[in-house]
């Protein structure tokens, strides 16, 4: 029997960035980019007399994305209290949801594949507050004599999920990750571009150990990070017989490491009771059905429809749902010329790789936006593209060729492609002449070409040179091969 | 003439008919405040100066013509937990000793809108916690009555306010009590109204799902026209009723209604209180009223589960304040931030103090289920047993306070003897459930009052019956002083 050494569960928080006010107010949800203390009012300020009022759209929304992680919804549910003193949070306890006395939170006990025939249990899905914004002065906790306190944010709507410890490597997480981003983007519930609307506690325990918490970690990029420091952590420490402590870790951003808290985190005492000024938000059968059918497509369902409609293989059409916009985009393209499976191909070869090179640049410099941000390439070009190649008027190198130019310039590749015919020399005689001028030149070079076939693409390079780059370097390679041959 | 002495419709009809203008009658409120206050202390704020300037803009505006409010020119006092804008709002604590609210209370804005005046913040304990209003950061309210005695409270200021004729009328906030208490011992009429009929969105949380809003007058009448203002649902506050969104109360006398007296109220209260109470009793009797006394079990559990929901509450409620949004100066310098909240937290009084360390207690992990649960299971069965008896009687009655108003100073060290003195106001706090008090007359020369309790949203019953007794008994209102 073989023991599962390494455990890992996760505690995710998502922004409802897709509601226009915060969970218990009429201020903006929209926070990012405001003068701090701007964007609150007297109940998210937590003033003396108000009352919280639920946001109803949120709670349609946790219950999509309860749905759409296999859990089951209670009939009603209530919100909690959880007391606790902290300096952002405006009234020191938060307002969200519990699971005790036979009462749940809006989604519990469900389950998601997140590749295939791999599951993780999802414990809870909740909706809760998310607090202010503590601001050191000099950027870090350590060194900071004083913290500034931003409310902006304070009463945002989260979505927590909580899933069981069913992972076994960081590899797992991303991948789980990965799903979920794909989920709460498709049902259009969270941006999950923007900076700290997705952040992820882990927790991690090796080959039986201690578990130990990790927080702060302010993307689901870094989580794999962390994840993999940790573990590595752990694991030196059991090697050399030193227990790993139960505690809850910082994950430094800027170091890349786990680091013990500073301040002691002592054994907290919540103090959960149901918030008396929210009545019972009763859901019901009813309720679910509606939720339902005014839910987006999910993406386990898209990709079905992409594979059946359109006959995607499973591969490429995992590839294509594994990003919501790129899922958008192919099925724009698709809409302008119908050639599924062609523009399903430039897509995941061609123009991911260009994505890929331009991403990898970006994490040089710690940068998230959007998939095509940079990139002068919109649905319409690729099915431009895509008709071209389908019409055989260019040949695929040839289109690969216009899509590098597009990309840079957004010229539509029709375009590219009639300004390419025009320009080549196709007359064979002008050929014929430019190569024989080389011939001449070149004679030395062309004893060697006779010998080491390499040179040839020397020749090659003269003729291109005399022809201004007019000339088809395929054709003018065969006839410089030919002509080799022939005397 | 003297105005200070009029009830609510006697002013606005004096005003209408231009007998008097509304700044003439405000003049003689102000008169009447400089010359009691000293003696009763029932006012933390005044609002001398924007109070006269809008009584001189009401009566340009009646003097023009234009249409008036239903409560054009009352004089208010407002207990200081109710958020009035712009103006300071202390809840008689040190931790809000300078706060000012920047936005009204729901309640606010509808006696602004029926052109009511505010002539001044009323006194309370501290967060409405206490029921003599000498936990207050400003000293006790004394009784108009005998300046010696405490007023009752939490809404002391309130109730000692309208007897003294220092207002006309005044909004006090009722969470076990606070309303009916010193009501029935300054001899006025109090009442809190059902759970839900009252926004409570701008008053000060001391136990959100205990307390009302209600409004304390000199007579029945007085309470009905403010009642008819402020009731209603709120946008502001979800746990506004959504069936009636702007209901309307009649005056009306009615008899041969079937009343139930509480046994358990009757038998726990001092003998000079039940003496009065049973005279009150003989009142209604004659006015056709099927009188017997029932018993009401669960109301040995109403305290201890009342204390518990409370305090409960309380400790959350208050957790707020931490001096860091607002509150007094303190100079956070040298203070990591937790030993700068204990240092802010510290300067609650010793009541407020005792009933966050209590509430944190019951709902300490392994004592929720112990304490806060039980309490509300004992909640819903004293609200089952209390629907029962609707079935069967249209009010119940008892004594509102089973003593009579005491000393200042005699019960304040000892506050389990202070808790029992709530015993039967609690029940209706405890049960949703709206519950006057009337004045029923007087023992040892000091009131008594009766209380009227009836089922969730039968506020009209409650008042025929207050208003029909009222009529007959006809028992003196406020003092000389």
């Amino acid at each position: 029997m073989t023991t599962i050494a390494t455990k890992i569960g996760l505690e995710i928080h998502c922004q409802l960035t897709g509601v226009k006010s915060k969970l218990f107010c009429r201020c903006s949800s929209d926070y990012r980019g405001k003068a701090p203390n701007t964007n609150i009012c007297p109940i998210c300020a937590g003033l003396p007399g108000t009352l919280p009022l639920l946001n109803k759209k949120t709670v349609e929304f946790a219950a999509m994305i309860s749905l759409a992680l296999g859990c089951k919804l209670p009939d009603e549910i209530a919100f909690y209290r959880k007391n606790y003193f902290y300096p952002d949070l405006p009234k020191n306890f938060q307002l969200t949801q519990y699971n005790a006395y036979n009462i749940t939170s809006i989604g519990v006990n469900g389950k998601l594949e997140y590749i295939s025939s791999k599951d993780a249990r999802i414990r809870r899905v909740q909706l809760e507050e998310d607090p202010g914004r503590l601001v050191y002065a000099s950027g870090n906790m350590d060194t900071s004599v004083y913290v500034l306190i931003d409310y902006n944010r304070a009463g945002v709507p989260l979505v927590e999920i909580v899933t069981e410890p069913d992972f076994i490597d960081p590899k797992e997480v991303r991948m789980f990750l990965d799903k979920i981003t794909s989920i709460i983007e498709h049902l259009e519930v969270c941006d999950t571009k923007l900076e700290g609307s997705v952040r992820c506690d882990a927790n991690v325990s090796v080959d039986g150990g201690n578990k130990v918490e990790i927080k702060n970690i302010s993307s689901f990029a870094d989580v794999e990070k962390a994840l993999r420091y940790e573990i590595t952590r752990q694991r030196t420490m059991t090697s050399r017989e030193i227990q790993v402590r139960s505690e809850t870790r910082h994950w430094d951003d800027a170091r890349k490491v786990t680091k013990e808290s500073r301040t002691k985190e002592e054994e907290q005492d919540y103090r959960y009771f149901p918030e008396p000024d929210i009545p019972m938000v009763v859901l019901g059968s009813e309720f679910v059905s509606f939720i339902k059918q005014s839910m987006p497509e999910l993406p386990d369902k898209r990709k079905e429809r992409f594979m059946s409609d359109y006959g995607l293989s499973d591969h490429i059409a995992k590839v294509i749902i594994g990003n919501k916009e790129l899922a958008d985009f192919f099925e724009s393209a698709i809409a302008v010329y119908l050639s599924p499976k062609e523009i399903a191909n430039w897509i995941v070869t061609d123009l991911m790789s260009f994505i890929d090179e331009r991403t990898k640049k970006e994490e040089e410099e710690e940068k998230e936006h959007s998939l095509f941000a940079g990139l002068k390439v919109g649905p319409e070009h690729i099915a431009d593209l895509a008709r071209l190649v389908d019409q055989n008027m260019i040949n695929r190198a040839t289109a690969k060729q216009i899509l590098g130019q597009t990309v840079r310039t957004g010229e539509m590749p029709s375009a590219l492609a009639k300004k390419m015919q025009a320009n080549r020399i196709d007359d064979v005689s002008v050929l014929t002449q430019a190569v024989q001028s080389v011939f001449d030149m070149e004679q030395a070079a062309v004893q060697d070409a006779r010998v080491n076939t390499n040179v040839a693409n020397f020749l090659l390079g003269k003729v291109m040179k005399i022809t201004k780059g007019k000339a088809d370097p395929k054709i003018v390679l065969e006839m410089i091969q030919k002509k080799l041959k022939e005397d | 003439m003297s105005l200070d002495t009029l009830h609510v419709e006697q002013v606005v009809q004096g005003i209408k008919s231009r007998e008097f203008s509304i700044e003439e009658y405000i003049s003689q409120i102000f008169e009447r405040i400089e010359k009691v206050e000293p003696k009763i202390n029932a006012l933390v704020t005044l609002n001398k100066e924007e109070g006269l300037n809008r009584a001189r803009r009401l009566d340009k505006k009646i003097r023009e013509g234009k249409q008036s409010g239903p409560l054009a020119g009352v004089a208010f006092s407002i207990k200081d937990n109710i958020c009035t804008k712009g103006m300071k709002t202390t809840c008689a604590s040190k931790m809000l000793e300078s706060y000012v609210p920047a936005y009204d209370a729901t309640v606010i804005k509808r006696l602004m809108t029926a052109d009511a005046i505010i002539i001044g913040k009323a006194n309370l304990d501290e967060f409405a916690m206490g029921s003599t209003t000498e936990f207050s950061r400003y000293g006790p309210t004394r009784n108009p009555w005998d300046i010696s005695r405490v007023s009752g409270g939490s809404s002391g200021g309130s109730a000692a306010s309208v007897a003294a004729l220092e207002c006309t009328a005044s909004l006090g906030s009722d969470t076990g009590g606070s309303v009916r208490c010193p009501a029935s011992f300054c001899s006025a009429v109090g009442l809190k109204p059902t759970y839900g009929l009252v926004s409570r969105f701008g008053l000060v949380s001391y136990a959100n799902s205990l307390e009302q809003i209600g409004p304390v007058g000199r007579t029945v009448s007085d309470v009905v026209s403010v009642l008819n203002v402020i009731a209603g649902s709120d946008e502001n506050d979800h746990t506004t009723t959504t069936n009636d969104s702007k209901p309307t109360y009649l005056l009306k006398e009615r008899n041969g209604l079937r009343v139930g007296l509480v046994t358990e109220f009757i038998k726990g209260a001092d003998s000079a209180v039940s003496k009065v109470i049973y005279k009150a009793v003989d009142t209604l009797e004659k006015q056709d009223c099927n009188c017997e006394e029932v018993s009401l079990p669960s109301v040995q559990y109403a305290l201890a589960s009342y204390y518990t929901i409370a305090t409960a509450e309380a400790s959350s409620n208050l957790a707020r304040y931490d001096n860091i949004r607002y509150g007094f100066d303190m100079n956070p310098e040298g203070y990591e931030w937790n030993s700068y909240f204990a240092r802010a937290r510290s300067n609650f009084g010793e009541e407020a103090k005792r009933r966050i360390i209590v509430g944190s207690y019951v709902l300490s992990s392994g004592y929720y289920g112990k304490y806060y649960m039980k309490a509300h299971q004992a909640r819903s069965l004293l609200k089952h047993e209390m629907e029962n008896l609707f079935q069967r009687y249209d009010v119940l009655i008892g004594p509102t306070m089973p003593i009579l108003p005491f000393k200042i100073g005699e019960r304040i060290d000892d506050p389990l003897k202070m808790y029992l003195v709530d015993i039967d106001t609690v029940v209706a706090n405890l049960t949703g459930m709206p519950a006057i008090s009337v004045p029923a007359g007087f023992a040892e020369s000091l009131p008594v009052g009766l209380q009227i309790i009836a089922d969730q949203f039968a506020e009209q019953t409650l008042l025929d019956v207050a208003y029909s007794f009222e009529q007959a008994a006809k028992v003196q209102r406020s003092p000389d002083l």
